[in-house]
């Protein structure tokens, strides 16, 4: 039997009918058509299906209905303002912080996440938080550079 | 072309581009002035780029260009793009011979309807290859519009010349035409008939510069389509039945579970086995509650055992290089070394799984698959449907990485085969599990060698076996006078699947060589400089590792449990030399990298920017294999499952890296992609022995092995 529940995606409200014991993942990528979101391992041990969920970073492949019914999700659709990229997204560009791109989405929401609790990381702070996100290419050094670029900029902004 | 084709063109150094049959393309192109090149025709680019002389390999690459009506450009090449930014610098050798800017350039690629032939997108050949045609195009192109602008501006060619998309009478800057007026209305096909002017590295606008990637927004956005963002209406997720242990047959079905998934459909084929469902998490679900019983082949080998039965299982072997007398070689030499070497299996382990989606219409089938060989995917999937090539599509799309991993299609082939019987269009992504099953591995290999030195520090004698590993980049650049060579192989030896990982081979045999020449220089009581200052024949070599030298300070005092590594290495046309700095603590035997520099030199340096992000990226997965990568089996039961059990290079275990490059603007440029990570392994290896005195003589250096390798 489905069910429709709700929740908040990049501050639009949606509902959307699910069997119930879907990951968020699938519930985004598949039912709701924002494929920005990955899927790479489905364990929660790299990091490519992380969104914001309550403010908070969360794996999405192993977030259930019980934690996002009613909740506030921002995925890497909703960063940018309208056209106007988030200074994260800008920073990624200019430090070229992406081979493959298919862990940057991931990168990038698990970033929003550490600044929204800690504006300005250290370079130590960064590497702890990010080390749970897997990138095979092997762009971590500019992913740091670019956190750290993106931190200075909204930190001055605050 | 066929995977086993690449396999052993991609184990082997490949020095000239693969030549096939031009397609048949042009009638579906629009208006404008378009260039088509095929490699045949590349003896005009003598000199310039690579020679193609040699063996009568079937290789080739067919590009063209078209200048539109409103002045834009395509470029048409059948390469993909899977993160090491050839999306870019292809686009920067076209405009700067074009004189457009980049932005002008769309770049159209690995879309079998729409580019021609390409072999595939593996070996680091598109930068040595591609790039000079597509500069030979645009070059052509520019003459072109030059021409027509003559005409139309009643002056004579030599008076014109091009700059920043228009046609300028030199001297002079109001008399010009742009290129969409010299193009509107007309259709104007060309192949090279004469050698054109390419440029000089003084001229360049835009070579050599550092451009950022043009994917940039796309990815960074969430917007960029990878082979599982495609969705088809009325589309099924299949998800695919698998046995435990690989190379299992199946004996008997049982689906009497699936009536509780309302929706669910078996489709099954042979040994495939699989469901399909409108929501993947059903399918998946429903796909576990089906019950095969297979028949396992028996186990061989496992992870500890396997390299002993390469040594008692292959015989045969081939001679790959050979000199001198080594019965002299060896009486004549003051100090003889002697070591095996060991490397485990590694899985490619990209970010994106392997993915299909695809449907049939009309008895044609179109396919986005994340595949590096998307001529090849045309190929395998037509022949296994017995159907014309030309009614399989194979669509442009992004990779998740590659590395060599994704050169082979069993999830397009799966894919199809489930959209074929059901009628339905079809999306297959392997879940993580499966990669770590179905994915190629690269093989696990015994080196076998055996040096001697004479009472001058010279390398006298050099006999090295190699069991799997494959002979790219093994050509003695060192001065052994007395050398053998020898490659064994059997097909079937391994227990599953492999295949070509990131410069095949070879990350595994300079792990091996350069570990030895470092073992053979203490042997003597030489530093590990001198002695292959000492040794090496090749200027260009010398030249690269004193770059590395003087870069990385490899005279700077160390601190306490540190230890300097050096590792040399070619591939791809490219030499490489890495040195390492790494602390190992004696009590855990854990190995901590803290410095890296990498010395390429790699020919004319494109785009300075993306060579170094993919020399970075190269040495930061290298670190993987070296220190921490192992497939764990018994038999075809792959025990390695997920990326827990997997661990690979993360943030916290990067250290700093510079990349540095010689200064080679007017030569060819050579390749990017693979040859940094090559050296990895044996730059940490001889710094871990440097600092605690542990030779580990099998990758990955986990602590367990350095702890049983520490002199006591």
């Amino acid at each position: 039997m489905k069910q429709t529940i709700g929740f908040k995606l990049n501050g639009k409200k949606v509902t959307v009918a699910i069997n119930g014991d879907e990951s968020l993942l699938t519930v985004l990528r598949e039912y709701l058509d924002n494929t920005g979101t990955k899927y790479s391992c489905g364990l929660g041990q790299c990091g490519a299906c992380t969104v914001i969920l309550n403010n908070k970073t969360a794996q999405s492949c192993m977030t259930y209905v019980d934690q996002f019914e009613n909740a506030d999700i921002i995925t890497i659709e909703g960063l940018a303002n309208n056209n106007e990229l988030h200074p994260i997204q800008e920073a990624f560009i200019a430090h070229d912080a992406l081979q493959c791109g298919f862990c940057t989405p991931g990168m990038i929401m698990n970033s929003y996440g550490l600044l929204l609790k800690n504006p300005n990381p250290s370079r130590e702070e960064i590497i702890s938080e990010m080390d749970v996100n897997l990138c095979r290419c092997g762009s971590y050094n500019n992913i740091v550079d670019a956190i750290e670029t993106a931190s200075e900029k909204m930190f001055k902004k605050l | 072309m066929e995977a086993e084709k690449i396999n052993q063109l991609y184990f082997s150094d490949v020095n000239q581009p693969i030549k096939y049959d031009r397609r048949k393309f042009l009638k579906q192109l629009g208006k404008g002035i378009i260039v088509i090149f095929s490699l045949s025709e590349l003896s005009l680019l003598q000199g310039w780029s690579q020679p193609t002389n040699a063996r009568n390999e079937e290789i080739d690459f067919n590009a063209y260009l078209r200048v539109k009506e409103d002045g834009r450009v395509d470029c048409y090449t059948g390469k993909i793009e899977m993160g090491q930014g050839i999306i870019t610098s292809l686009a920067q050798a076209l405009a700067e011979e074009l004189e457009v800017s980049i932005d002008q350039v769309d770049m159209v690629m690995g879309d079998t309807k729409l580019c021609p032939y390409d072999a595939g997108t593996w070996g680091s050949l598109t930068t040595r290859f591609a790039d000079p045609v597509i500069r030979a195009a645009a070059a052509e192109a520019r003459e072109i519009l030059i021409e027509i602008a003559s005409e139309k501006l009643g002056e004579p060619v030599e008076n014109l010349e091009a700059v920043n998309g228009s046609v300028y009478v030199k001297g002079s800057a109001s008399r010009k035409i742009d290129y969409a007026v010299l193009t509107k209305g007309k259709k104007i096909v060309r192949s090279l008939t004469k050698k054109p002017e390419i440029k000089k590295a003084k001229d360049f606008k835009i070579v050599g510069k550092s451009v950022i990637s043009t994917d940039a927004m796309a990815k960074v956005t969430g917007r960029a389509k990878y082979s599982a963002d495609i969705k088809l209406p009325g589309m099924v997720y299949a998800s695919v039945v698998r046995p435990v242990i690989f190379g299992s047959k199946k004996i008997a079905v049982d689906a009497s579970a699936l009536n509780n998934f309302n929706g669910a459909q078996l489709i099954e084929d042979g040994d495939l086995v699989a469901v399909i469902h409108s929501e993947s998490e059903v399918a998946a679900k429903a796909a576990q509650s089906i019950k095969i019983t297979w028949e396992a082949p028996e186990s061989k080998a496992n992870t500890e055992t396997i390299f002993n039965y390469f040594e008692d299982t292959i015989t045969q072997s081939t001679v790959f290089e050979e000199g001198g007398d080594l019965v002299s070689g060896k009486q004549n030499s003051e100090k003889i070394v002697q070591a095996d070497y060991h490397d485990g299996y590694k899985a490619h382990a990209a970010i994106e799984t392997h993915c299909a989606t695809c449907y049939f219409e009309n008895d044609k089938l179109t396919v986005w698959a994340s595949t590096q060989t998307p001529f090849g995917t045309q190929k395998e999937l037509a022949d296994t449907f017995k159907m014309p090539q030309e009614d399989v599509h194979v669509k442009q799309i992004f990779l998740g990485g590659g590395f060599g991993g994704k050169i082979y299609n069993l999830q397009a082939v799966e894919a199809a085969k489930i959209a074929k019987i059901s009628g339905k269009p079809v999306q297959l992504a392997w879940t993580r599990r499966e990669e770590f099953m179905y994915d190629r591995f690269r093989p696990a290999a015994l080196l076998k060698i055996r040096s001697g030195v004479d009472n001058h520090g010279k390398l006298n004698l050099w006999e090295f076996d190699i069991y799997c590993a494959g002979t790219r980049g093994t050509k003695l650049f060192y001065n052994a006078p007395n050398n053998l060579t020898r490659f064994f192989n059997k097909n079937d030896i391994h227990p599953f699947g492999t295949g070509a990982w990131r410069a095949p081979g070879n990350n595994t045999t300079t792990f091996a060589r350069e570990s030895h020449i470092d073992a053979t220089a203490h042997a003597i009581g030489q530093d590990p400089l001198e002695f292959r200052l000492n040794n090496l024949k090749d200027e260009n070599m010398i030249a690269t590792l004193k770059l590395a030298a003087d870069t990385f300070g490899y005279t700077s005092p160390k601190k306490e449990g540190h230890g300097y590594g050096i590792a040399l290495g070619e591939d791809a046309g490219t030499l490489v030399a890495i040195i390492s700095e790494v602390r190992v603590d004696k009590s855990t035997g854990e190995v901590h990298p803290v410095k890296i520099v990498c010395a390429q030199d790699m020919g004319q340096v494109v785009n300075p920017h993306g060579a170094t992000v993919q020399t970075e990226g190269g040495v930061t997965m290298g670190l993987g294999y070296a220190l921490y990568e192992e497939i764990e089996f018994d038999g075809g039961l792959v025990k390695t499952r997920t990326f827990g059990n997997y661990p690979f290079t993360t943030f916290s275990k990067t250290p700093k890296i510079t990349c540095v490059f010689m200064d080679k603007m007017n030569a060819a440029p050579q390749g990017g992609g693979e040859p940094a990570i090559i050296c990895v392994g044996g730059a940490i290896a001889n710094a871990v022995f440097d600092a605690c005195g542990a030779r580990v003589n099998r990758m990955p250096i986990t602590p367990k092995r350095v702890l049983a390798a520490m002199p006591l």
